[in-house]
């Protein structure tokens, strides 16, 4: 053991990633060492992400920055607030469209939008809305439906600034034209540009379609239950958490939905392995629609 | 050496470049085989459906966090990012790289971080330059790397890239792939007998 410490003393600084001395179990510490610092300085948890993407966002910044190692990024990271803004940018991710995923979006029609007419009111939580490309697209599909008057949508997300522009409305222009197709492709009724005006320099989306959308920030690592629901949206936000956090958010889940609600994930998740696999069927695969059954 | 996963990374020209590899493999392939092969942002299980088709080997397409399984071929789906993990590989929909996404760098270099020397890399045929990078990083971390030769794929231009991103590839013809992939599995068991011994 003294040799070894003498050893590591002697090296001095880490060796380059792509040596093979490189110690991928010391790195681990440091990335653990780095998340439950940013934790207890800055508040935000990352601790139970994914680890290979947050591995490999920790090194984007690192090299971004002239760094050599996960240490000298958590000094910097420690230290200066201006870095965690960057580091909180670089590790989260806002990957969104409209109708994202059409095909998911005529299922919903075909499928769910039939056992939601059974009730007289209905709470949908869009949790992990980002932007809201997918909250509007929804408010959209309710309406052509004749849902929407009834419905709810609670959208939610942990990062204040993306929810600012949800509420805003204003999408890119230039992405008009894949957001059109994706609307066609997803059963929408109407002519896709009826919904918006060309203003600000974007596509301002028509106002009232978020009259019945609550934009609020939740945070599904630490946050609890706020409601019941009828359906949940949370596609494509799942992956980037390691698989004891995924269990424990379809916890949160399972508690939040009423018997027979849905559970809407993104077309590559599961719930295999899940405590709660056995008490959801899954309606119309390949699309990853779950009813509660029980 | 034991290896424990074979990673492959294709583009145009892929699909009959796969089979014939994955044909070339016995039912009992030891090591877990990932696949990238690039594809339209839409494609769905046609892929899939078309490479079950020409091998033994069971052929599934990529769920979050799916185990990594022996005699198995993980086909990267349309539209996301494989990274491997210790086990099991995770999906994500961060950007595209070189305006690829699945990109073959982000998977191999996953591979390589975790698997390191137990990592074999295979470049096939394509035309552009993806998979260069990442079976750099896993030739730099002790692991295997193969190459279709240039002059037996389809299109040349990706295999090139990756020889000349990695001088020390074995470079072989696109027939002789799948034995030499049995060949380093073979090894690999004579190995953990010989520890077992």
């Amino acid at each position: 053991m003294a040799v070894q410490i003498a050893e590591t003393l002697v090296a001095g600084d880490a060796p380059d990633r792509t040596s093979p001395n490189y110690k991928p179990d010391l790195e681990r510490i440091e990335i653990e060492l780095l998340l439950e610092g940013v934790f207890r300085q800055y508040g935000f948890d990352f601790r139970a992400y994914a680890y290979a993407s947050i591995r490999r966002r920790l090194w984007k910044r690192i090299e971004e920055e002239g760094l050599k190692s996960v240490s000298s990024l958590q000094e910097r990271v420690l230290h200066d607030p201006q870095m965690m803004e960057k580091l909180l940018l670089d590790l989260s991710i806002n990957v969104t469209a409209m109708f994202r995923d059409p095909g998911f979006y005529m299922t919903f029609r075909q499928h769910v939008v039939p056992l939601l007419r059974t009730y007289p009111f209905i709470r949908i939580w869009h949790a992990g809305c980002s932007t809201g490309e997918e909250v509007y697209s929804l408010a959209m599909l309710l309406r052509e439906e004749g849902l929407y008057d009834r419905a709810r949508i609670y959208a939610t997300d942990i990062n204040e600034v993306v929810l600012q522009r949800a509420k805003a409305g204003i999408f890119p222009l230039e992405r008009m034209q894949e957001y059109t197709d994706n609307y066609i492709r997803a059963g929408g009724k109407k002519s896709f540009s009826e919904y918006y005006t060309a203003k600000y320099g974007g596509a301002l989306f028509d106002q009232s379609l978020t009259k019945n959308v609550v934009f609020s920030q939740h945070n599904l690592v630490t946050d609890r239950s706020f409601s019941e629901f009828n359906v949940i949206l949370c596609r494509n936000v799942l992956i980037y958490f390691d698989k004891t956090l995924q269990s424990k958010v379809h916890g949160l889940f399972y508690d939040s939905l009423i018997t027979f609600g849905v559970l809407v994930l993104g077309s590559k998740e599961t719930l295999r392995f899940m405590q709660h696999e056995e008490s959801y069927q899954q309606i119309a695969p390949p699309e990853k629609i779950f009813r509660k059954v029980r | 050496m034991a290896f424990s996963v074979v990673v492959i990374g294709t583009s145009w020209g892929g699909l009959a470049a796969l089979s014939k590899l994955l044909g070339g493999l016995p039912a009992d392939f030891p090591i877990p085989i990932v696949v990238v092969q690039h594809r339209g942002k839409e494609s769905e299980h046609l892929l899939r459906e078309l490479l079950q088709d020409t091998t033994k080997l069971t052929v599934c397409e990529i769920e979050d966090k799916d185990p990594l399984k022996a005699c198995t071929v993980h086909l990267a789906p349309s539209n996301y990012h494989v990274l491997i993990e210790q086990g099991f590989v995770s999906l994500t929909t961060e950007d595209p790289v070189r305006f690829s996404r699945p990109s073959i760098d982000v998977m191999f270099t996953s591979a390589g971080d975790v698997y390191r020397s137990e990592t074999i890399g295979v470049v096939m045929t394509g035309a552009n330059e993806d998979g260069a990078r990442g079976l750099r990083h896993i030739a730099q971390l002790g692991g295997r790397a193969l190459v279709q030769d240039p002059k037996t794929a389809e299109i040349p231009i990706m295999p090139a890239a990756a020889i000349k991103a990695v001088p020390k590839a074995e470079v072989l013809p696109l027939a002789s792939i799948a034995p030499r992939l049995v060949e380093l599995s073979q090894q690999a068991s004579q190995f953990a007998r010989l520890k077992t011994v």
